[in-house]
């Protein structure tokens, strides 16, 4: 037992002088470094996931400077000048700012309200269903948008809604109407990305309900049933109550991402579409247009900046308030 | 027992809108399968179909016949997915196991460090230009494989997992017995946490197999574009051929069967896989709720 590691000689030595009050008090003085010593082998295993943060989380936290700078590659991140609040003054006076808000709040509050509701309901459905092959084969075919990526979903819709051969627009034309293009029609997105965003996380978000919902004691239902109450009633008063905690939990969470975009799902099914740009440009997508495309760092580093603090002080205030009301729900 | 009338409108009306919501989530999948097995003067002419009009297999046959560029991305696909996955499992448990230490101080500053990054990051630009600029890792496979690598949530998942399913006490005889920490990490918590493990492996597998940000952000290179980023690149493009075949300019090419078949070839490992990983993943869903 006696091994070699001079952490565990400390160890040692310390439960030796433990009762011995001066080096007591002189052991506790060094805290900090004491903890690192006696414990080492585990500091030292968290390393390689500490050194990840820092350099691809943390490096880049700091490098939000770059929104007070006018940057140039030259000079990099540390050397470029500073440009005070011009780049912010660039981003709201260039009237981008308050549209792409806009935007990025109306969808991701209906994608939340969407994906709220349809999971709950799917999620109640399926618990309810007495035929487990039926049940196994709905939840297998509504799960499987989840494992594919956006890019795909991108194809599908080229399937479906391409102008010239696309499935809907030949069923269109077979029954005679005009053909729909949706690529140069801003009003059709409004209602086919909550639609898709829908198709595609559904599947997901009812295993998750479904979880809580298995959670509750079958107690609760079968006094129900004898109390006369019909299975209308079960769903109102026993299943949903006790699925507030879940619920509130998830909405919390998609409150917090409130300004952050579905950049992928954007992204793949619009693209650089400038007719739809007015009603379907998020934050993230004006942010990769002006970094990767017009190479516009101002307007990137300032709309990022903007984001990321709403973004952090949104989900500190809504955890903060919650906490406050039912200190059980909050996040942290 | 027998069912009473509101129990049989109730399960009428959920075998209804359930049956009805999997077809629709299923219909994209069988529209793609379908209509990539169609000539390609069918598509042109009559355009997708639920029933194909002529079966052909001309854009699968050009694929088959010049795999060199898929077969590269497919490769590539797959050593970053199975090297990423396995450095990513291995140092994410480890870092759990560390967080999961009741003995160890700073336990929750450290999760809090890890937690605190989902809270707030540095916006696209920073990060951008720290990796391409600073640490110059534009066009290499190390980026693939460092970029997804990560996930804040996996690793308090895999630490809360732990929690609840490895008792303190049995880390407390294994060290009277003499094991170290590093010991008891690979001899005792990693056999016990085969189905945690196995569950965020395959969400840390599909993040790298589904990845298709980091290659545009990163690489321009395109001899070490993975799959999806071909399929990004065919899908996005009006002139599809030049990016899943060589020399394609010699040959007139059936450009909407292509697409239809590279998304299939793309995608078809995913839903092959998917019968037997399924559960895996539902397990992950529901293995512990995270909190901070």
């Amino acid at each position: 037992m006696l091994n070699r590691t001079p952490a565990l000689s400390i160890m040692i030595a310390y439960n030796n002088i433990k009762y011995g009050s001066e080096a007591m008090k002189y052991l506790r003085k060094l805290g900090f470094f004491h903890e690192l010593v006696r414990n080492k082998v585990l500091y030292i295993m968290f390393l390689p996931v500490a050194l990840y943060y820092i350099l691809f989380a943390y490096i880049p936290m700091g490098g939000i400077v770059v929104a007070f700078k006018s940057f140039n590659y030259r000079d990099g991140l540390i050397f470029s000048p500073w440009n005070g609040i011009d780049n912010f003054r660039y981003f709201f006076l260039s009237g981008k700012a308050w549209l792409v808000t806009g935007n990025t709040i109306i969808y991701n509050l209906t994608f939340l309200a969407i994906y709220t509701i349809s999971s709950i309901l799917i999620a109640i459905m399926i618990s309810e269903m007495s035929g487990k092959f039926f049940k196994k084969i709905s939840q297998s075919f509504m799960f499987l948008p989840y494992f594919i990526s956006w890019v795909v979903v991108a194809a599908f819709m080229y399937n479906l809604f391409n102008y010239d051969y696309g499935l809907i627009n030949n069923m269109i034309r077979s029954l005679g109407g005009e053909p729909i293009d949706i690529y140069s029609n801003p009003g059709c997105w409004r209602f086919l990305l909550p639609v898709m965003y829908m198709w595609k996380w559904v599947g997901f978000g009812s295993v998750l309900y479904l979880a809580a919902i298995s959670g509750i004691d079958q107690e609760c239902y079968e006094a129900a049933t004898i109390d006369g109450a019909n299975a209308f009633q079960k769903i109102a008063k026993i299943t949903l109550p006790l699925l507030r905690p879940t619920m509130i939990i998830l909405i919390l969470m998609g409150i917090g991402r409130i300004l952050r975009g579905e950049f992928d799902m954007f992204f793949n099914l619009i693209g650089n579409n400038g007719l739809l740009m007015d009603s379907t440009d998020i934050i993230d997508t004006l942010v990769f247009r002006s970094l990767m495309g017009t190479q516009d760092f101002g307007m990137a580093s300032a709309a990022g900046f903007y984001q990321s603090v709403l973004c952090f002080v949104i989900i500190m205030v809504v955890n903060g308030i919650v906490r406050k009301v039912d200190s059980e729900s909050a996040l942290f | 027992m027998r069912k009473t009338a509101d129990q049989i409108v109730f399960a009428i009306i959920s075998y209804v809108f359930t049956g009805l919501f999997a077809l629709f989530t299923l219909f994209p999948f069988v529209i793609l399968i379908v209509n990539s097995f169609s000539s390609e003067h069918s598509i042109i002419n009559y355009g997708y179909s639920i029933i194909p009009k002529e079966i052909g297999f001309d854009a699968y046959t050009l694929v088959f016949q010049n795999p060199q560029k898929i077969l590269r991305a497919y490769g590539i696909t797959i050593f970053v997915t199975v090297l990423g996955t396995a450095i990513s499992l291995y140092f994410a448990s480890m870092a759990a196991y560390v967080m999961y230490r009741k003995d160890l101080k700073y336990r929750n500053a450290i999760a809090f460090f890890i937690y605190f990054t989902t809270l707030f990051n540095g916006g696209l630009a920073s990060y951008y230009i720290i990796l391409s600029s600073t640490y110059h890792l534009k066009n290499s496979l190390m980026v693939l494989l460092l970029v997804p690598m990560f996930s804040a949530i996996n690793i308090l998942i895999l630490r809360n997992f732990f929690k609840g399913s490895i008792p303190d006490s049995l880390n407390e005889s294994a060290k009277i017995d003499g094991a170290g920490d590093f010991t008891i990490f690979m001899r005792l918590v990693l056999p016990l946490s085969k189905p945690a493990l196995a569950s965020i492996g395959l969400f840390t597998a599909l993040g790298y197999w589904n990845d298709w940000w980091t290659p545009m952000m990163f690489v321009e290179r395109q001899a070490i574009y993975p799959l999806q980023y071909v399929l990004y690149n065919v899908v996005s493009s009006v002139n599809v051929s030049s990016n899943v075949v060589a020399n394609a300019s010699t040959v007139v090419l059936p450009q909407e069967s292509l697409k239809l078949a590279l998304t299939v070839i793309s995608t078809g490992p995913i839903l092959l896989a998917y019968p037997f990983v399924q559960k895996y993943f539902v397990k992950g869903i529901t293995l512990g709720s995270v909190k901070g």
